[in-house]
């Protein structure tokens, strides 16, 4: 029977099509609107090219958002990273030690964002918090409402106690991976502790510890919810990241036009970063198999 | 180098082994004779890669002791023991290039660059891999990975002894011969002990001096291949050696005859009148279709393999396997068959009873 060549099947797209139009495509067709037009009320735009976009490269305070951000990434990959791989090497492999250790590490990943932000809100606070009482009674002048330095350090604990989780989880997942015989090959081999990390778990787990550092950047790059709980942004703009700098823009000035230029040239850096990340992964996969 | 002596072993994987099932290993003692070619055969499971790793020293065993010459080395770490293993699956550092991964056990002991250059290179030579010695060994194919797992077992001149754990499953047919080969003549070269583990045996056959034929936990036989196949002093090791494997009869026997099924069958040697569960083993070598000699039996079906044909038979119920010479022709004619009386041998209880001369 000869098959008849049509392209009907591609109406069974259109519904998705749909959804996706008006769940994603509009609405930020909508921020694109914004961000070309200027307004002032009465659903009257004024067209503005790229008026918005210039105003917020040269922005000050936008710099000084995404210098805060970025050195927040880093300092959190710097954390989590190394941590989440030591912590994965030295939970126990099997038995039941092995499932319950999995269960507490998953824990901090199902707390809901908001909820994580509140319960450190509160832990931390100098008057009633459980930690940061402590720290007051020993003396440590500790108080991250009103002092940079600590709500940095709070914010910081924080995202490590929350993601370090998974990190290990996922560089656990590598180490399972890695069956038996190579660590009897490296004890034959008289292979040193360091040598087994550096020659067998590390290139192992290269793969998952990829994606980790991969979701680790765009979430952190993105975070919101738990500083915005914890600190708002404060004390002044010490903790105001892009997103949380972003909202103020947007929803506390109403400044649509530049926020809305803004969130679209954030949109497309968190895209190429994440693109980078994905053309490294591929490649790395194709030095495997070639 | 150093005689490997196994005293009093026995392993299980249970804390508290109780019964005999619950051993991997049942109790054993044996001597790997310095410099010698073993093969370790049994069927999957039977407890060849147990015995290999606490040879090794990965594993610790519940109970006996292991001996390198006069040494004790029943606790000693896998390190001390200087002892080469090369693994089912082929074990390589994938970062490193197939040069490093040569080098890897002689740079972690310390040798001196010039040393292990020249050790890798005739090393690369033996294995064939001269042309990708700086390639990086995680795109090569896994029988160039075992290749390089098998370099990397013999780059030591000093070991002990190099175990061999399955190491050809993973390779191809005609590199499996060559492989063999040349672990047979680097055998005599540097007269290292060797004892390659396989479930295979016409690997063992052609790469040992000695067999040692492992069932459920226990050396059942050990001896040259000749041995294994003419006298198996167990039942196990008759039908687990040879294509087909040896044909075992239910049988009484008294003196140097055995009735089978209600007709006399002379034997090779006189046996007594043993007790027990007798049974009479022979190869379809030495049986032979005729038309009238020896017991009676009907022809089930013939294979022909190319090089001979296998006539499946029953005696009296009892499956048998014969190997008919070629040119002989088959046909309704052959309604009996004849075991060559010299080559039969009696077992009771699966074990195997030494006749006495006639």
């Amino acid at each position: 029977m000869e098959k008849t060549q049509n392209n009907k099947a591609w109406f069974l797209v259109l519904p998705v099509l749909v959804l996706v139009a008006f769940s994603a495509v509009i609405p930020l067709m909508t921020v694109v609107n914004y961000a070309f037009n200027d307004t002032f009320g009465k659903n009257e735009f004024f067209w503005n090219g790229m008026g918005w976009f210039e105003e917020m490269v040269q922005s000050d305070r936008l710099h000084a958002a995404l210098g805060r951000q970025v050195l927040f990434t880093a300092i959190i990959l710097a954390i989590e990273v190394p941590l989440g791989i030591f912590v994965a090497l030295n939970m126990p492999k099997k038995g039941f030690w092995a499932s319950f250790v999995l269960v507490l590490m998953a824990l901090p990943l199902l707390v809901p964002f908001n909820v994580v932000g509140t319960i450190w809100q509160i832990f931390c606070r100098v008057d009633i918090g459980l930690l940061g009482h402590t720290l007051a009674a020993l003396g440590i002048d500790y108080n991250y409402t009103n002092n940079a330095t600590d709500a940095w350090a709070t914010i910081i604990v924080m995202d490590v106690w929350h993601w370090t989780s998974l990190v290990a989880l996922l560089s656990y997942a590598g180490l399972q991976s890695i069956p038996e015989a190579y660590y009897q090959a490296a004890r034959i081999d008289q292979a040193s502790r360091w040598s087994i990390f550096r020659y067998i778990e590390l290139p192992k787990m290269a793969g998952v510890l990829l994606i980790a550092v991969l979701l680790r950047f765009m979430d952190s790059f993105m975070i919101y919810t738990e500083p915005f709980v914890v600190t708002g942004g404060g004390p002044g703009n010490a903790t105001t990241f892009l997103s949380i700098d972003l909202v103020k823009m947007a929803i506390g000035q109403f400044d649509l036009g530049p926020a809305a230029a803004f969130s679209l040239m954030y949109f497309l850096v968190i895209l190429l970063v994440s693109w980078v990340f994905y053309t490294v992964m591929v490649t790395l996969d194709k030095q495997e198999t070639k | 180098m150093a005689q490997i002596t196994l005293s009093n072993l026995a392993h299980s994987y249970l804390a508290n082994p109780t019964k005999d099932a619950d051993f991997a290993l049942k109790q054993m003692d044996h001597v790997w004779q310095d410099g010698g070619a073993y093969a370790l055969l049994g069927a999957s499971g039977c407890g060849k890669t147990t015995l290999l790793n606490i040879i090794s020293g990965l594993l610790r065993p519940s109970q006996g002791r292991v001996l390198f010459g006069e040494q004790d080395v029943t606790t000693a770490p896998t390190a001390e023991r200087n002892i080469a293993q090369v693994f089912q699956f082929p074990v390589v550092y994938d970062t490193m290039t197939v040069r490093e991964n040569l080098a890897f056990p002689l740079r972690n002991r310390g040798m001196d660059a010039g040393y292990i250059a020249g050790r890798v290179n005739q090393i690369a030579q033996m294995i064939g891999m001269e042309s990708t010695l700086d390639r990086k060994a995680r795109g090569l194919t896994a029988d160039a990975k075992q290749k390089i797992s098998l370099g990397r077992g013999m780059v030591r001149e000093d070991v002990n002894a190099i175990l061999f754990d399955e190491p050809l499953t993973v390779i191809d047919p005609h590199m499996k011969w060559e492989l063999r080969t040349q672990l047979k003549s680097l055998h005599r070269e540097f007269g290292h002990t060797m004892i390659y583990v396989t479930h295979d045996q016409t690997e063992a056959l052609t790469f040992a001096d000695k067999v040692v034929v492992l069932h459920e936990g226990r050396v059942v036989q050990m001896g040259t291949p000749e041995a294994l196949f003419e006298t198996p002093e167990h039942t196990f090791v008759g039908y687990f050696i040879g294509s087909p494997g040896m044909n075992l009869l239910a049988a009484e026997v008294k003196g140097d005859h055995a009735m089978v099924a209600g007709n006399a069958l002379p034997l090779g040697a006189a046996y007594g009148t043993p007790q027990g569960r007798i049974q009479i083993g022979i190869r379809p070598e030495y049986a032979q279709m005729t038309a009238g000699e020896g017991l009676p039996a009907r022809i089930n079906r013939v294979e022909d393999v190319g090089r001979h044909r296998i006539i499946r038979a029953d005696v009296a119920g009892t499956p048998i396997s014969v190997i008919q010479p070629e040119g002989q022709p088959i046909d309704a004619s052959l309604t009996h068959v004849r075991f060559a009386p010299e080559k039969i041998n009696v077992y009771v209880d699966d074990w195997r009873l030494q006749g006495s001369a006639i």
